[in-house]
């Protein structure tokens, strides 16, 4: 069996985010980039599917900072395959331009099984996955917290509000959007990584010309503007805890 | 091409979904402005019932036992001819399980723009985005000439998009939907937790900010001596840490303590959904820009695990004293 999981990289929520000059769009020129979490999953769960049943594994990210560290995890987790689509992506890239050059290289790898994360948090133009499948002419399914193979279809379980289950079954090849792994991402220390570095490639692939069309123009960024913020209590732990209390006895809760 | 807005009515297993409200009431909005109807697409079978309290102008109304439950395929086939025959100014779909699974993909096949996460749509024809896990919003003019939009909760309530006068139901003919690829095998109910969060009303949630396994005893402590449980946000059930009964969120339980004690939780539009009905929100972080500080009542800037084992001694003294 053939895999390829397509990742991108994100904004790391932690660092603090900033508008350009423009007023329209982040500023990327010192945004710390992270892989999308419900990649780290969709990666995780590919490995998953390796390790049960035999296959191929290709990850497949665009150039950008970080890009290769991402790679070489992979690797260190399992992956065979490590593909790094060159293209001007560090000004950021909408999700329709992305899926139009990344179809491109999927389709030569003839996967029978494409992951994707479910969603990125900067997606403002639609998910990677659907556009991707449309574009290969498969089938999608999204929100999927576990995959099992058999026999040409592949067993989604997909995940509705309140914890229900929707199992899907769906004709191979397809695109899995996926939520969560059957299983916690593994983690691989540094020291691993830095050894397969010694010995996986990253192979570099050029992209086709990006089109991004598809995606909505945006007039203006900005921080949410809140009416109300929560009333801060300050000091160290002890402080804190004291005025909790009283907030709590307040309440009727204590 | 008109000036309808277009509405994918979300219903699962025979019961609506609040969402599909939420979007008749944005489809509202936006159709003040362009002066066409409200046309609310009910895909199913049998399930014609639940027309009845949707504010649309019209309801088009599809029925094929393909539609019986909702699959990708058979929901995308179906929209795509419906959407291209009639050419609306926009196309409302849930941010959720079932409209992220054919937005993009209607998208791509129709090459038609897409806008997510869209919190709000105005009459002037502007949507309003939260994206960054609520960090920030992003604004624009809605792109032609066919808008596929996917709605988040929260820019209106659900009652605003019911109505009391059951509204038109025109049936309308879907193309045969053959050769799908999806099918649904079974639905899996969840498993009953020892607790059921959405009827509690002391939570301590724990979010990433717990950083590793062994602080949820932590809160569980705490939870002892308020006489509450544990629930986290996703990650900390993705990690194994705690049991998928206790989730809180969007694809988890909604919840209405009068407490909700939220630590290391950065409050994403996924987890907050599902705790604005609750009687007192206090937020822990140790980020002064998370955005739960804007809907708790009560905020503090401080690692959790400092605080939790304080904050347990100290209720426990309150108790015994
Ligand atoms: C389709 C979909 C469905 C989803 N469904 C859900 C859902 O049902 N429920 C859900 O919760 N999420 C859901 N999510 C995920 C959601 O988008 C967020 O990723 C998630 O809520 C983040 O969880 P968090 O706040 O715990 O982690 P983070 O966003 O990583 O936040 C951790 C916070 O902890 C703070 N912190 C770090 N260290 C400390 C410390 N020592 N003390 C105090 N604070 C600290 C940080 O400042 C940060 O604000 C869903 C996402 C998608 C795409
Ligand atoms: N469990 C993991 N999953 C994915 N990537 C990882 C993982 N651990 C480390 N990495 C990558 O390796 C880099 C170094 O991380 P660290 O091992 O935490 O120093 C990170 O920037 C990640 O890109």
């Amino acid at each position: 069996m053939n895999i390829v999981v397509a990742v991108k990289l994100v904004p790391d929520l932690v660092e603090e985010l900033e508008i350009d000059d423009s007023g329209a769009a982040l500023d990327m020129t010192w945004m710390r980039l992270i892989i999308n979490e419900f990649d780290d999953h969709a990666i995780e769960q590919a490995i998953l599917l390796k390790e049960r049943g035999g296959g191929q594994l290709t990850v497949v990210v665009p150039d950008a900072e970080g890009a290769d560290d991402v790679l070489y995890a992979a690797a260190a987790k399992g992956a065979d395959r490590l593909i790094k689509l060159m293209g001007d992506f560090e000004e950021g890239v909408n999700n329709h331009a992305l899926a139009r050059v990344l179809a491109t290289i999927v389709k030569e790898l003839q996967p029978d099984l494409v992951l994707t994360g479910v969603q990125a948090h900067d997606d403002l133009d639609g998910s990677v996955g659907p556009l991707l499948a449309e574009h290969l002419g498969m089938p999608y399914v999204g929100y999927v917290a576990g995959v099992e193979m058999n026999d040409g279809v592949a067993t989604a379980r997909k995940e509705y509000p309140g914890g229900l289950i929707g199992e899907m079954e769906v004709t191979l090849p397809t695109v899995l959007g996926i939520q969560a792994a059957d299983e916690p991402p593994r983690y691989v220390p540094i020291s691993k990584i830095r050894q397969t570095m010694k010995t996986a490639s990253i192979e570099e692939q050029d992209a086709d010309e990006l089109d991004p069309g598809g995606a909505p123009t945006v007039s203006r960024m900005f921080e949410p503007e809140t009416c109300e913020r929560a009333t801060m209590i300050e000091g160290d732990e002890d402080e804190i805890a004291a005025k909790l209390v009283e907030v709590f006895q307040e309440a009727g809760i204590l | 091409m008109n000036q309808d807005i277009y509405v994918v009515i979300e219903h699962l297993r025979g019961q609506m979904a609040d969402i599909s409200y939420v979007m008749l009431a944005a489809a509202r909005a936006l159709a003040q402005g362009t002066g066409g109807s409200v046309m609310a697409v009910l895909l199913g079978h049998n399930a014609q019932e639940l027309a009845g309290d949707l504010a649309a102008d019209r309801v088009l109304y599809v029925d094929d036992p393909a539609l019986a439950d909702f699959t990708s395929d058979a929901y995308l086939a179906a929209l795509s001819a419906l959407i291209s025959e009639n050419e609306p100014r926009a196309v409302l779909l849930g941010h959720t399980s079932i409209g992220m699974d054919v937005a993009s993909g209607l998208s791509a096949r129709l090459g038609l723009p897409l806008v997510s996460q869209c919190q709000s749509l105005s009459a002037d024809g502007k949507f309003l985005s939260q994206i960054c896990g609520g960090k920030i919003m992003a604004e624009g003019a809605l792109p032609g000439p066919t808008a596929l939009v996917t709605m988040a909760p929260g820019g209106y309530k659900p009652e605003e998009g019911q109505s009391a006068e059951p509204p038109e139901v025109a049936p309308t003919a879907a193309p045969t939907l053959e050769g799908l690829r999806v099918t649904l095998a079974q639905y899996i109910e969840p498993e009953a937790g020892d607790v059921d969060i959405s009827k509690e009303p002391i939570l301590i949630s724990v979010g990433r900010g717990i950083q590793n396994e062994d602080h949820i005893e932590l809160a569980e402590e705490l939870a002892k001596a308020l006489g509450g449980v544990v629930c986290s946000s996703r990650p900390v059930v993705d990690q194994g840490w705690l049991p998928t009964s206790r989730m809180v969120g969007k694809s988890g339980q909604v919840v209405k303590p009068k407490l909700y004690l939220a630590m290391g939780i950065s409050g994403a539009p996924e987890h907050v959904e599902a705790i604005t009905d609750s009687e007192m929100i206090i937020a822990v972080n140790t980020d002064p820009a998370a955005p739960i500080f804007d809907i708790a009542q009560y905020g503090a800037e401080v690692d959790m695990t400092d605080l939790l084992e304080v904050l347990t001694e100290l209720v426990e003294e309150e108790k015994g004293g």
